[in-house]
């Protein structure tokens, strides 16, 4: 039977290489018409342990994963060991039959596929990592999708390794769909591809970030590895060349920003990419970009602390941490994507409002969000949209016709400063960390000091008019009301689908743009909301404190997930019930 | 041309009367004098500290950082407009503490900057610790017992990370560091100038009287090779009744690391355009995820 909706799961060791085959079948299914949501889950290691990859696969666009598998590709008895209670009655276990699989593993409503799955790579592609293209050639051929679609994955993707590598793919890929034939009776769920739809993008938030920024102006990056901060220095990196762009892998945290802020002083679009172990090396210089009024922009992709922490997983515990870090108070922006076009925005945003504001901006992203592949129209990476507002920068005309020398850091009714970059003769560039007078001299005049902290304070103020409140998706008149930030967005909004499709009438109001937050808007917003519910992926709910602290607002509920992994649609109705709404985790 | 006058800042120094500083300041502009430098092409970058505040003091561009920061605040600048002459001071405490692994860093990669290290082997804006420098035994407010780690050895510390331009002066020979300041600017790539210093309040037992019978310039002796790295280290280990100073090594055989920067091949990053993508860059980028 056809399916509209169908998540397929394969699980290994790590080092096998799912994740790049992943992302190559999920990238052959969107090539075939249809729409995923791929949600990789890996460990802190290179080799063993366990890794599974999830692609949720349907007809029509989709914003998360769901939590049920129908089919469940194990690469090792321990991904059936681990996964087999997730699949659905009717769904079916694809394992390699020359490894035993112990009863206790079977369930009479799962049909068990056993296939000799390392004797046929071997057979017909001649070494055993090519197991991960017959698995999907599998699965192709269970699922009823044309393996054209595969097998031109496998050309681009193994084009550049030869033809003999494609060569063998290809007759692997068709030894999977060969060696599906026999049980596709025994499973039930259909996807076939939909031929001649328009072709569509499938990316992740980290590469949707590093894209708008690109397209925003940014032209250094600095950056030092860290999960899940690094691949958009690596994307940086791998465009540096092409687009013009400044990247450096320096010696740590410290010196990314410092080096940011050096180049944002010297006129570039500057960034520093990082999780959020490395922005708390990054907390000093996060002061000076405030103290020296330097615009300067800190990508921070959270995962769960504190310290260590979990690696390779994901959480939004850092938001109160980027709110309130560095000595002293100083105005700071906070953009927190949910989805890959508010991710592609906030890329050129965040430069735009950096040099606006002349402060740094932080963008906040999670493990979650930064690693889920989501495939979107063309047009949804809306490039007609970016503009490069470069703010209050003289042009050279200016500085010709400046006279009595440059004042960084004057007066102003809204306390941005006309902002010169070194190097022209009438605008002699002066910033210190110490506290200033109006030309960047060390001063420790009281009046002096009282009036430069407020016109940094006023900036805050200043800013409040770009940002954008919060996105309502359902219906507005709907008595309940989920509050979400940042990557909850998918989970979400598929969490209201479902309700409202049970009868529950559900909407909610998803925060983008964290800080600052236009308090008298929000809280009328909030004041119609009827039974609000905050869901956060934290331990405590630090936005619904937030909210609070700022909007006087009380959410009559929170939803909270700490385990490290990302929330789902599921867990929200789960978790939904009425003494979790009236709450006693913690204080409501 | 540009005269000592034109860096002159309203400004004025709180050094105390007789610091090295003053030796160090005067130093730089006169070397900026004759390097024929205007007060815009330059940027001056430093830490925190006493000498740190020479930016303050000089009608130049200037960037006072953080303590031990100095050194990626100068790469960052000087990537973004390696058309800029970036000049930095800090003391020791910034640049051999907080800032000992950026110094390594930077000399390895050899990014076009000068590296002037104020050196009077003590903490002076906190009012007498023991820094990096200060010898074993050392008795100052956080050691009464005497220092107990031996001092580091920046030049050749400096050498072993592959720095490409190591020198050593001392401020109370202002024409001897000026000329140093002036070949640094002059140098393809990273440039330590280790500047050995008197601090008059915290530090007596490295006064002008200690320093003066003691330093001798390697560049007097004629049979010194300044491109040979093994006696530059040699060198760099002699300290005691004898002190070199100097150029110990120099080579400009190797690259800076802003020539080996794809971006910068069309000139300083902030002279290149800025303007949105074109419709060609647009779809490429959109091609690479279908």
């Amino acid at each position: 039977m056809p399916l509209d909706d169908l998540t397929i799961r394969i699980g290994g060791e790590a080092g096998m290489g799912l994740e790049s085959s992943g992302a190559g079948f999920a990238r052959a299914l969107v090539r075939g018409g249809l729409h995923v949501f791929a949600l990789p889950d890996y460990h802190s290691r290179i080799r063993g342990g366990h890794n599974f990859f999830s692609i949720r696969i349907a007809r029509q666009p989709l914003y998360s994963h769901l939590e049920t598998v129908h089919l469940l590709l194990a690469l090792d008895a321990e991904t059936v060991r681990r996964h087999v209670d997730a699949l659905v009655a009717g769904g079916a276990v694809v394992y390699d039959e020359q490894e035993p699989l112990p009863d206790d593993l079977r369930r009479p409503d799962v049909s068990f596929f056993p296939i000799p799955l390392s004797a046929l790579a071997a057979e017909h592609g001649g070494a055993e990592i090519t197991r991960n293209t017959l698995i999907f050639g599998i699965a192709a051929g269970l699922i009823g999708f044309d393996p054209a679609w595969l097998e031109e994955i496998v050309r681009d993707n193994f084009a550049r390794k030869g033809p003999e590598v494609v060569d063998a793919n290809l007759r692997v890929v068709a030894a999977g769909v060969a060696a599906a034939r026999p049980f596709q009776a025994d499973f039930p769920f259909r996807m076939p591809a939909q031929p001649g739809a328009p072709p569509r993008l499938l990316l992740n938030g980290n590469q949707a970030f590093a894209m708008g920024a690109l397209a925003g102006g940014c032209r250094f990056v600095s950056g030092y590895p860290m999960t899940p901060g690094s691949p958009v220095l690596e994307w940086m990196a791998a465009h540096a060349a092409e687009y013009g762009v400044v990247t450096a892998q320096v010696e740590d945290e410290i010196a990314a920003l410092c080096a940011a802020i050096g180049a944002a002083q010297a006129g570039a679009r500057a960034m520093a990419p990082t999780s959020g172990g490395g922005f708390s090396l990054m907390v000093e210089a996060l002061g000076l970009a405030g103290m020296t009024e330097t615009p300067v922009v800190i990508y921070e992709a959270q995962r769960p602390g504190p310290s260590t922490g979990l690696a390779t997983r994901t959480e939004q515990g850092d938001l109160l941490f980027v709110l309130h870090a560095s000595q002293g108070e100083f105005p700071r922006l906070i953009l927190a994507p949910g989805t890959i076009e508010q991710s592609f925005a906030a890329g050129w945003r965040a430069f735009n409002l950096a040099e606006r504001y002349q402060t740094p901006v932080i963008v906040l992203s999670d493990h979650f969000l930064a690693n889920s592949l989501r495939d979107v129209e063309p047009a949804a990476l809306d490039f007609a949209a970016v503009t490069i507002d470069r703010g209050k920068l003289l042009s050279e005309a200016e500085l010709d016709s400046l006279e009595g020398g440059y004042l960084r850091h004057v007066f102003t009714d809204d306390g941005i400063s006309p902002r010169a970059i070194p190097g022209h003769p009438k605008a002699v560039f002066a910033v210190t960390s110490d506290e200033h007078d109006e030309a960047g001299h060390i001063t420790e005049d009281a009046q002096m000091r009282r009036r430069m902290v407020e016109k940094r304070a006023h900036k805050l103020q200043t800013a409040l008019a770009d940002m954008h409140p919060p996105s309502r998706y359902g219906d507005p008149q709907a008595p309940l009301t989920f509050i979400g930030w940042g990557s909850t967005y998918g989970p979400l909004r598929q969490a209201v689908d479902l309700l409202n499709a049970r009868g529950t009438q559900a909407q909610m109001l998803h925060f983008s743009d964290l800080w600052p937050i236009p308090a008298a808007e929000v809280a009328e917003m909030l004041e119609g909301a009827g039974r609000t519910v905050a869901v956060e992926n934290n331990p405590s709910g630090q936005f619904a404190d937030l909210l609070r602290q700022v909007t006087g607002h009380r959410v009559a509920g929170r939803i909270l997930k700490y385990d490290g992994r990302p929330l789902s649609p599921e867990f929200i109705l789960d978790n939904l019930k009425p003494e979790t709404v009236s709450g006693q985790w913690r204080r409501i | 041309m540009s005269n000592v006058s034109d860096f002159a800042s309203p400004v004025r120094p709180t050094w105390c009367t007789g610091c090295g500083n003053y030796g160090i300041w005067n130093a730089v502009k006169q070397a900026l004098a004759r390097l024929d430098l205007a007060p815009h092409q330059v940027m001056l970058v430093s830490g925190i500290g006493c000498g740190s505040k020479l930016p303050d003091y000089t009608h130049a561009n200037g960037s006072l950082t953080l303590h031990g920061r100095t050194l990626p605040v100068a790469f960052g600048v000087r990537l973004a407009n390696h058309g800029l002459k970036v000049i930095c001071t800090h003391g020791d405490g910034d640049a051999y503490a907080e800032g000992l692994g950026h110094m390594l860093h930077a000399a390895r990669r050899n990014i076009g900057l000068v590296d002037i290290v104020q050196d009077n082997r003590i903490y002076g804006l906190t009012k007498g610790q023991y820094s990096p420098t200060s010898d074993q035994g050392k008795v100052s407010k956080t050691s009464p017992w005497g220092a107990l780690e031996r001092p580091v050895n920046p030049l050749a510390l400096a050498l072993a990370a592959g720095a490409t331009f190591v020198a050593r002066s001392w401020s109370g020979d202002v024409p001897h560091l000026a000329d140093l300041i002036v070949r640094a600017v002059q140098h393809r790539g990273y440039a330590l100038i280790d500047v050995l210093q008197p601090c008059v309040t915290f530090n007596r037992a490295s006064s002008y009287d200690f320093y003066r019978p003691r330093v001798y310039k390697l560049q007097e002796e004629p049979a010194y090779d300044a491109s040979d790295r093994v006696a530059a280290m040699q060198r760099a280990l002699e300290w005691g009744e004898r002190i070199p100073i100097g150029i110990f090594y120099q080579t400009e055989d190797l690259p800076a690391y802003e020539e080996g920067v794809p971006a910068l091949k069309a000139g300083p990053l902030v002279h290149q355009p800025l303007a949105p993508l074109s419709q060609a860059q647009v779809e490429k980028l959109l091609a690479e995820n279908i």
